[in-house]
Formats: structure tokens, C-alpha cells, sequence
């Protein structure tokens, strides 16, 4: 075997391993940014229209309408997102819960928030503390305006288009 | 727990690298070839084509079980396990030609025992990966696990050293030809119990304290469950002449406790205990001796590998190893024409220091990166994951296999004193790596509950009739009633 093939097949290796480390964190980038190339994918609720966002147009442009996040606002879990789907969301302490809240003041099974003809319901699920929506305690499917909070417990809840 | 259903699998990507990761492990077989026979013969590919039909076989069963499963898990894994019985294999070649016979076959040697092992943990892997759907489930039989885990800490302890002593580490079992090594298995019982514990007491934890000098302490009736298993394994371990798994032990235990209650003061706690303990071992191994005289060997082998009483006995092991990485350099002598077999235990413990010879630095950072990023895998699935018992368990998963090659690694090179520690997925050694495949077939099973988006799931009947909710396992919830 000539030198010259072993010192290239020695540095190659090296490279090779070196590559392979740097496909895997460009593997890792693309399973980070995920979520923000998903937008146009994931099933918006019903009614806004195709579901699909023009490329470079932010949902902005269907200003009022659609909710595409949930956004916690206050409490523990501040600054957590949720896409929305169409798949209703539970919140509450249980672990099975969409949304796991750890606040005191939070039952097993507190509240849901369910899509219907675009518009999202906040439902509460006999919790001991209430769920109130703005300022008004919830007691039966309400509707849910954008950006208005949904409060349980120490923690508040907005949708955002 | 910012969950961002992501739209792809990531199941192809996962395809890809690991045809990237065989073929670089089929290359490190040629290379190796290459400089000890000065040929590269027309079976070097054998090795690395028969762990990718084993690989694909687990990537199949996880396309089908847990199809949201982190794609980075299995081939950056696959990559050092190949790695692996590629320097294995190197060996076996070496000892063939120092006693001019002919080159070893796939299967023999120790090359060839790892290669079966690997076939043995994949299984188990897969097999863990269809039985458990759900990591909650495990919850289920968390005491069960925490009884197991004690038991296979104690069982080499109590058995006759003559069933359990290998290399003066009283932590085998033997049976027949068969050795195996519990202490691995009960890593994973353990860290299984310890997080479905602090789940149920998190809150207890994390409110009902003292405060002592500025730092909360908890009662001492919620922590004692937990006190007494680590006391009893760490007690057993002294015995069985092991730190570095009593290390692992508390370290796992110290930031499962961290994690669950999400206040620094506990890792404070930790190091201090940790060091104020190993400062007092090395004092009454000074003076007294006895159980702790091991460890004050090590200590001052640690100080002064190079001190004329140790450098040709006990301090040979770390003085090769260093000298094997100084002599790698940054490039390292390349696969196969390096000298690791001045190393004693150059298949287990000081792998690292062999193939760091051969691959140098540049080579060696590499697999540290890899180890890296599976930590960093299993860390992520712990963040992304929703409920507290994947979160602790995944975080201390994660956290002990990045440990084991802290501690491992830090012993080679001299930056902490040497402990007995197997190089997870690397080292030779068919316990190892059982634990350490059904480890990241846990890891692949909470990525693939942390991965999968809300929608699709049987929370998607929305509208439908309203349905009981699932039942918990056990009360993994405690509702404080104001």
C-alpha cells in the first residue's frame, strides 16, 4: 500500500467523521425551524380558506379572523406557543393534557378550548377554581375573540392570529 | 414546553445518515486493513454491511412503533457502536499478526463477540420499542423498578467473589463462561424510579422547605425514599470497589432531584457532598485504610501518574494512555497503525485512549461532538416532552450517559482521578451496551411523544362525543384542594 494513498485515506477518514457530525447538526437545525416552515402545513380550522399562507406573506394579512397560536401570557409557562389545529386543546395539571399547567390553582382537568367553523370555544371542565374569560368567569362554550386572555388559576391565555 | 408540531418524521433523514455513518464505518475497516496488512482484503466490508442490516432492522421497527422519533438518536449511536468493533476488530487483527496467524474472521475474537452483542441489544432495543407504546406506562411499575434496580446493585455484593470478581471489581455476575454486569441495568431501573418518585413529591418538594442559610431544604419524611436508595447503593457500591458507578448513581440522583424541582441549590448541595465525600475517602484512605484505600491509590496515582513508585505498576495503565494520546497528536498515527496494545484494558475502559492514538484530537473531538449531540438529543425530548415523568425521565437518561463519558474520558486523560467506567457504545462488553441501547430505545420512545403533533393523536376528535377522560396511571397529579 503507497504512502501517499494511506496519509490521504488517514485525513479522509477524519474529514469523513467530521462531515458526518455537521449533516447531523444540519439535521437538527432543520427539526428546529420545523415549526416555523409548518405554518402553511399544519390544518388550520375551518372556514379561513385553503389554509394555505402565501410564501413571504405573514398571517397578518387575514387580520381578525383566524387563530393560529395560543400563547401563554402570564404564569409559569410564559412565552410557551401552541400551533393550532384542528384537534381541540386540554389544559390543565394532568399529564396528559395538550397544555400541562403546573399552577396551584389549576384542576387535573381545567379547561378546553375547541375549534368550530374557525372560531375557537373555551370550555371549562368543572375545575375548582374557574376559567375566566377576560373578566368574566366561563360557564358554559364561549367564544373566544383574539387577544382577549383566557385566565386560569395564575395563568392567562391568549389566541394570536 | 413550547410544542411545535413539526411536519416531518425526520424518519428519511434518520435513513440517510445512517447509510452516511455505515459507510464511514466500512472505511475505518479498509483504513484499518490497509495499515496492519498492508492489504485491504475482499471481506472488509462484512462487519460494517452486517451492522446495517441490524441498524435498518431497528430503523424499520422504529418507522413503525415511533415514527416521531428524534431521527438523530439511532445513527449517530450506530456510528460509534460501528466504531466500535471496527477498533475491536483492529485488535483481534493485531493479535493475529503478532502470533503469525492467519486474520481473524468476522466472528471471532473480540470483534466479533461485540458485533453479536450489538445484534442482542438491538434486539432488546426493539423489543422495548414494541412493547412499551407509552412512557407513561412505564410509571406503572416504578417501585417494582426501584426494588429491581437495588436488587441487581446488591447482587454481586452478596455473591461469593469467585462469581463476581473481575479485575479485583466486585460487580459481575458469573455464570458459566457468561459474565454480566447488573449495575449497568439497575442505572435504568433506577432512573425510572427516582423520576416517577419526584414527580409524585415534586410539589411537596418545592414548597413545603426550611430554609437554612438562604437555601431550601425539604422535610426530611419526603426525601427519605429516596435518601435510603441512594444510601444503599452507594453503600453497596464502596464495597463493590466502583466509584465511578457510585458516582453515576449520585450524580443521576442529584439533578433528577434538580430537574424535578427546578432550584439550583440542590446542585450546590450535590458538589459539595460530592467533594466534602471525596475529600474525606482520600483522608481515611491516608489513615485508615481499608474500604477507602482503593480509592486513595487512585487519588495519588491521579496527582502523579509519573511518580516513580506508581509509573511501572499501578500508574502503567494511565502513563500508556497518555502517552498513546501524546503520540496521536492532533492527527492521530491513522486507523490501524497506531500501538494500542501497550494500553492494558485498551477493549474496555481505555478505548478511548487507543483510538485517540489513531484518530488524534481532530478525530477524538469528533465522537465527543457525537456523544454531545445524542445528550443533546435526549435533553430536547425531555424539554419538548409533556409530561414530568418523560421530562425526568428523559432528562436523566440523557444526563447519565453524558456523565459516564465524562467520567470515563476525564480518567484517561488525567483530569480526574481514574474510575472503572465502560465507554457507553464503544467499549467492549456486552452488559454495556444492552443497558445503553434499551436507554436510548427509552430516549427514542419519549422523542416520539415529544415529536408527534397534537393533531392526528386521539385528542383529534374534537367535536365528537364527549369521551371520559384517559385514566392516569397511579396519581401522577396531585389537585391541592384550597
Amino acid at each position: 500500500m503507497p504512502e501517499f494513498v494511506l496519509t490521504v485515506a488517514r485525513f479522509g477518514f477524519l474529514i469523513l467523521l467530521w462531515i458526518f457530525v455537521f449533516t447531523v447538526v444540519g439535521v437538527i437545525r432543520k427539526d428546529l425551524f420545523a415549526g416555523v416552515r409548518s405554518k402553511s402545513i399544519v390544518a388550520t380550522p375551518r372556514g379561513v380558506g385553503g389554509g394555505v399562507v402565501p410564501q413571504g406573506r405573514p398571517a397578518k394579512a387575514k387580520r381578525g379572523k383566524a387563530a393560529r397560536q395560543l400563547v401563554v401570557t402570564a404564569g409559569q409557562l410564559a412565552g410557551t406557543r401552541i400551533t393550532l389545529g384542528e384537534a381541540h386543546i386540554t389544559i390543565g395539571r394532568a399529564e396528559d393534557s395538550t397544555l400541562v399547567i403546573t399552577d396551584d390553582f389549576a384542576s387535573a382537568r381545567h379547561a378546553r378550548l375547541v375549534p368550530r367553523d374557525g372560531q375557537w370555544f373555551v370550555e371549562d371542565l368543572g375545575s375548582t377554581n374557574g376559567t375566566y374569560l377576560d373578566r368574566g368567569k366561563v360557564s358554559g362554550p364561549t367564544p373566544v375573540p383574539l387577544g382577549v386572555p383566557i385566565r386560569i388559576g395564575r395563568t392567562s391565555l391568549e389566541l394570536r392570529p | 414546553m413550547p410544542r411545535v408540531p413539526g411536519t416531518r418524521t425526520g424518519r428519511n433523514a434518520e435513513l440517510g445518515l445512517l447509510a452516511f455513518a455505515m459507510i464511514i464505518v466500512a472505511l475505518y475497516g479498509a483504513i484499518v486493513e490497509a495499515n496492519q496488512l498492508g492489504k485491504i482484503t475482499t471481506t472488509f466490508w462484512v462487519p460494517a454491511a452486517l451492522l446495517s442490516i441490524l441498524f435498518l432492522g431497528l430503523h424499520l421497527v422504529v418507522r413503525f412503533t415511533a415514527a416521531w422519533a428524534d431521527p438523530v438518536l439511532i445513527p449517530a449511536v450506530a456510528l460509534i457502536n460501528g466504531l466500535g468493533v471496527g477498533f475491536l476488530r483492529r485488535l483481534d487483527i493485531a493479535r493475529t499478526i503478532s502470533k503469525k496467524l492467519p486474520e481473524p474472521g468476522v466472528f471471532s475474537g473480540i470483534g466479533g463477540r461485540q458485533l453479536a452483542w450489538t445484534l442482542v441489544a438491538l434486539i432488546l432495543a426493539a423489543v422495548l420499542l414494541l412493547i412499551v407504546r407509552d412512557h407513561k406506562a412505564v410509571s406503572r411499575y416504578a417501585y417494582t423498578l426501584g426494588l429491581v434496580g437495588i436488587v441487581l446493585v446488591m447482587i454481586p455484593a452478596v455473591l461469593p467473589a469467585s462469581m463476581s470478581e473481575i479485575n479485583g471489581a466486585k460487580l459481575w455476575i458469573k455464570i458459566g463462561g457468561f459474565s454480566l454486569q447488573p449495575g449497568e441495568f439497575a442505572k435504568l431501573a433506577l432512573v425510572s424510579f427516582f423520576a416517577f418518585y419526584l414527580v409524585r413529591k415534586r410539589e411537596v418538594l418545592s414548597l413545603a422547605s426550611r430554609r437554612v442559610l438562604g437555601i431550601d431544604f425539604p422535610r426530611g419524611r419526603d426525601l427519605g425514599p429516596v435518601i435510603t436508595v441512594w444510601l444503599l447503593s452507594l453503600l453497596v457500591l464502596v464495597f463493590e470497589k466502583d466509584l465511578g458507578t457510585a458516582l453515576l448513581y449520585f450524580g443521576l440522583f442529584v439533578v433528577t432531584l434538580y430537574v424535578a424541582t427546578e432550584r439550583a441549590s440542590w446542585l450546590i448541595i450535590g458538589l459539595v457532598m460530592f467533594f466534602g465525600g471525596v475529600y474525606v475517602a482520600y483522608l481515611l484512605g491516608a489513615s485508615v485504610g481499608g474500604p477507602f484505600a482503593n480509592f486513595y491509590d487512585r487519588a495519588s496515582i491521579w496527582l502523579d501518574p509519573f511518580a516513580p513508585q506508581y509509573v511501572s505498576n499501578e500508574g502503567y495503565q494511565l502513563v500508556q494512555s497518555l502517552l498513546g494520546l501524546g503520540t496521536g497528536g492532533l492527527f492521530g498515527t491513522g486507523p490501524g497503525a497506531g500501538s494500542p496494545g501497550f494500553v492494558p484494558e485498551v477493549q474496555t475502559d481505555f478505548i478511548f485512549a487507543g483510538m485517540g492514538e489513531e484518530i488524534g484530537l481532530f478525530g477524538l473531538s469528533a465522537l465527543l461532538v457525537v456523544y454531545l449531540l445524542i445528550v443533546e438529543r435526549g435533553l430536547r425530548a425531555a424539554i419538548l416532552v409533556r409530561d414530568s415523568f418523560g421530562k425526568l425521565v428523559a432528562g436523566g437518561m440523557a444526563f447519565t450517559l453524558g456523565l459516564q463519558v465524562f467520567v470515563i474520558l476525564g480518567g484517561i486523560t488525567g483530569l480526574i482521578p481514574l474510575t472503572g467506567q465502560t465507554t457507553p457504545f464503544l467499549s467492549a462488553g456486552g452488559s454495556s451496551l444492552m443497558a445503553n441501547w434499551l436507554l436510548i430505545a427509552m430516549l427514542l420512545r419519549i422523542s416520539d411523544a415529544a415529536r408527534k403533533p397534537a393533531t392526528g393523536g386521539p385528542a383529534a376528535q374534537a367535536g365528537g362525543p364527549k369521551q371520559p377522560p384517559a385514566q392516569l396511571h397511579g396519581a401522577m397529579t396531585e389537585v391541592i384542594k384550597p
